[in-house]
């Protein structure tokens, strides 16, 4: 068996190119299954199918939507098979409960922490078994025999047999209960920078994503839909639509009224001519001045509890010195590059429906249940996803498209509009959130209490939404008070998960405030979270980390100050040092450097680019993500009103892994949550200002 | 409706569309090429870069009727094996993660190459900031632009001596 340090890198990059060819995407027609060119394959399990031309397909069942899975899983997968990395495939797996779980899905940087043990047991006892079949066909102990690089090998004569000459043999025999795993000391695949396998298919313009999906017979839709969330139409006059050349149907859809042309241009401009008019309901009466007034007042009484430790109110009547303060976060829009959209083919008997999704199991069950079908006739083809961040773990896009084409009888591809992604989104919610600090005599803390306000987006729990208060009521400082109670504030506005979750704000409200208390008792932002964190060995570690990394507390140009954030997020825990500066009144953030730990690490290169995605995703939100509503409706429509960072505001990031061998964390999500607060700690070291409401904007500093 | 006549990656099309219809929406739609993609409609993201006349602009506010006659090239013709320049730097430093907005990079990137072969990070900037990518690819633009300009350097320099010996 190769061990470790005989794969050196260049081989990885040279099997990792040619890997890239041989990936297939499949993209079933309805109707007819995906074409199996060529030689037969035997399924060894639920992700291990072998063709006798010794190619292994392996059933990808996560979502590629930038973040890796399938490079990572593909290396974990191989790792235990023992196969040739240059045979591998991936063919993007179907919703199928029974092999793949009741909620087939992408979401919560899950995909290597809930796949490592599933995929190594499937390859290891694909290899058992492919090792049992070769040992029956030579006729020797299976002790006898070993897998190697995609072929077994008969200790004894040197015999040789491929994985695609026993595949079929092998899949015949019983499946082992608990495969033997590698020793971690073994591992080829897994650890190692292998280049990603989507690569070669992005750079030339043949990656399929969701909006490139083609079907014979297609038409094209668009949907205009109420301005005002929770809105009805009352009536519409197409009359003017039905003039617009290629425009062929107008039919209402519960979401609006849909247009169907020959081409997404014609039916954008037979929208253009369409008359509409709305019942807007009961969200018309909400501006973003009157919510934050509703939170507020829910803000002035106690709400449902989400953590206490000791008596809170006690140690701050008596501390020698308290703070208080109030932070604010924005309603946030998902507002991936490619915008929704999906690709129906509704017939008597089944569905097709391809689309960029992050859970196949939602979009068929709302696919089944428009179109009346089972479960079983609904067919989700997932393609590539142009971001997801939470947003395509919606399936009103995939509706869209269903209802669509069963109104019509044909399929169809509707797409929303980059005015209709970032007005009816499912957003990251607003929050209104207060604390409090105590401090004895000597600086340190003795009590925390914050009191939560924000919509609830993930269901309540004795009144409270665990994902509303991550990051404030799992705080990661060891302090002997700490009380933390949240009340639902809510008016209508749709919510859901955006990257990070809960931490994306309240790790900025947290980790302002922990600095705002260091500072008020005269410490060192730095020390102070140290000893705070003394009994929290990773959070210390990556917190030390990217303090010497950063060389916090060496002196910087004038006009330049850092701060520093932590979080443990995800099952992972990662520590920032931003530095930053105002040249010519603009706020600009130089460099951010990075500790992470994250486990056991899949794939380092991947690793270290989705911190870096996280800080710019973070950092596009810290300074200049907002959205707003009047009367009900969105204010910002395209990236001129709500401009994610651009190439010329990006400042040096740098990125530290700490080598673990603890279970594998997530990754996706790990970085957004600390960027802000290591940008606004930098700003108050710089200008003893405290911005406490996101965005951050350079004339909150004037 | 009007037919126009244009060329894509050499080859002569004719299509028969709304001469407003934009340039993104005919290549995608009407001719099936969908590399070049969708994102704002607006000339805000440059998603949807392409190559006119040699000119990197946005298809998606180009009437397809201001491109009658001239010459159109996409991500699917900027080399006939990913071998430009900048698809081999791009693939060297694995610089896209979900790669929806990388057609547009790659193609403002090819642009800005064409027009001045060693950039400064600020003429990067000056160019680039123009396309967005969501998922913070910026730094590996950056790496990969000037990975670009030095396999340009390099294959121009071997062309030279080659013209000389």
């Amino acid at each position: 068996m190769k061990t470790i340090n005989k794969v050196n890198r260049r081989d990885f990059l040279k099997t990792g190119a040619a890997g890239a060819a041989g990936l297939t995407l499949t993209f079933a027609l309805p109707g007819r299954l995906a074409a199996q060119a060529g030689a037969p394959v035997a399924k060894l399990n639920g992700y291990v199918h072998i063709g006798a031309d010794d190619n292994i397909t392996f059933m990808l069942t996560k979502s590629e939507m930038g973040q890796g899975p399938l490079t990572a899983l593909s290396q974990i997968l191989a790792d235990e098979l023992d196969c040739d990395w240059k045979k591998i495939r991936t063919q993007i797996a179907g919703v199928d409960p029974k092999l793949y779980g009741p909620l087939q899905g992408t979401f919560g940087s899950l995909s290597v922490r809930t796949s490592w043990q599933p995929l190594r047991a499937a390859g290891a006892s694909a290899r058992e078994m492919l090792i049992q079949a070769a040992a029956q066909k030579w006729g020797v102990d299976k002790s006898q025999c070993r897998a190697e690089n995609g072929a077994i090998i008969n200790t004894s004569s040197n015999a040789r047999l491929t994985y695609g000459s026993v595949a079929e043999a092998a899949a015949k025999l019983p499946v082992p209960t608990t495969p033997a795993l590698k020793d971690p000391k073994q591992f080829r695949y897994i650890g190692k920078s292998v280049k990603r396998l989507d690569t070669s298919l992005k750079v030339n313009g043949t990656a399929v994503f969701g909006i490139d999906a083609k079907v014979p017979g297609m038409l094209y839709a668009v949907v205009a839909k109420c301005p005002v969330f929770g809105g009805k139409v009352i009536s519409f006059d197409d009359s003017k639509t039905k003039t617009v050349p290629g425009v062929k149907q107008v039919v209402q859809i519960s979401s609006g009224v849909a247009v169907v042309a020959d081409n997404t241009w014609n039916a954008m401009e037979g929208r253009r001519a369409l008359k509409v008019t709305w019942d807007e309901g009961p969200v018309a009466k909400w501006s973003t001045p009157g919510i934050r007034q509703m939170f507020m007042d829910l803000a002035a009484k106690p709400g449902a509890e989400a953590r206490k430790i000791g008596d809170a109110d006690a140690a701050l009547s008596g501390a020698s010195k308290k703070i208080e303060a109030v932070y604010e976060a924005p309603y946030l829009s998902h507002a991936p590059m490619e915008p929704m959209n999906c690709t129906a083919h509704v017939r008597a008997d089944g569905c097709d429906v391809w689309a960029a999704t992050q859970i196949q199991t939602a979009a068929r069950g709302k696919a089944a249940e428009i179109t009346g079908l089972p479960p079983e006739k609904v067919e989700i083809h997932t393609l590539f996803l142009g971001g997801g961040f939470g947003r395509r773990g919606g399936d009103d896009f995939v509706a869209d498209a269903v209802e669509t084409s069963k109104a019509i009888g044909a399929p169809v591809k509707l797409t929303w509009s980059r005015e209709d992604d970032m007005q009816h989104d499912l957003y990251r919610p607003a929050s209104y959130t207060k604390f409090a600090g105590a401090l004895d005599s000597d600086g340190w803390p003795v009590a925390f209490t914050s009191r939560v306000v924000c919509p609830s987006f993930a269901g309540l729990q004795k009144g409270v939404d665990r994902a509303a208060v991550e990051g404030i009521a799992d705080l990661v400082y060891s302090i002997p008070n700490v009380h933390v109670d949240y009340h639902v504030g809510e008016p209508g506005i749709p919510t859901t998960y955006w990257r990070s979750v809960g931490y994306s704000q309240n790790t900025f409200f947290t980790e302002s405030f922990i600095d705002e208390m260091a500072h008020a008792g005269g410490k060192d932002p730095l020390e102070f979270r140290r000893r705070l964190l003394a009994n929290n060995k990773r959070a210390l570690t990556v917190l030390e980390l990217a303090a010497d990394k950063a060389g916090w507390g060496k002196p910087l140009p004038s006009g330049r100050a850092r701060g520093i954030s932590v979080v443990n997020n995800i099952g992972s825990f990662n520590a920032q040092v931003a530095e930053v500066s105002i040249e010519k009144g603009k706020l600009k953030v130089h460099r951010v450097v990075c500790a992470v730990d994250c486990g056991q690490n899949i794939n380092p290169a991947i690793t270290e680019q989705q911190i870096q995605s996280g800080i710019v995703y973070g950092l596009s939100a810290a300074l200049k993500g907002e959205i707003t509503i009047d009367r009900g409706r969105v204010k910002q429509a395209n990236f001129n009103e709500y401009d994610p960072l651009r190439m010329d505001e990006m400042p040096v990031v740098e990125v530290y892994i700490v080598p673990s061998q603890a279970n594998p964390g997530g990754i996706g999500e790990a970085s957004t949550p600390t960027a802000a607060p290591a940008v606004a700690n930098a700003l108050f070291a710089l200008t003893g200002k405290r911005l406490r409401k996101l965005p951050m904007r350079s004339q909150d500093l004037a | 409706m009007a037919q126009i006549k244009f060329n894509v990656n050499g080859k002569p099309q004719s299509v028969d569309v709304s001469p407003a219809m934009p340039l993104l929406w005919v290549l995608r739609d009407t001719l099936g090429m969908t590399g070049t993609k969708f994102g704002c409609g607006m000339a805000l993201c440059g998603a949807c870069t392409v190559h006119l006349n040699g000119q990197a602009i946005r298809s998606c506010i180009t009437p397809v009727s201001s491109v009658a006659g001239k010459s159109v090239t996409t991500i699917e013709g900027l080399s006939a094996d990913s071998t430009h320049a900048v698809q081999r730097a791009w693939v060297e430093n694995d610089v896209p993660q979900c790669g929806y907005c990388q057609s547009g990079q790659i193609m403002a990137a090819a642009g800005l190459l064409a027009k001045n072969s060693k950039p400064t990070d600020a003429d990067i900037d000056e160019v680039m900031k123009g396309n967005l990518c969501r998922c913070g690819t910026y730094q590996s633009i950056r790496k990969a632009i000037h990975r670009a300009s030095e396999i340009l350097t390099a294959s121009n320099g071997a062309a030279n001596k080659g013209g000389v010996a």
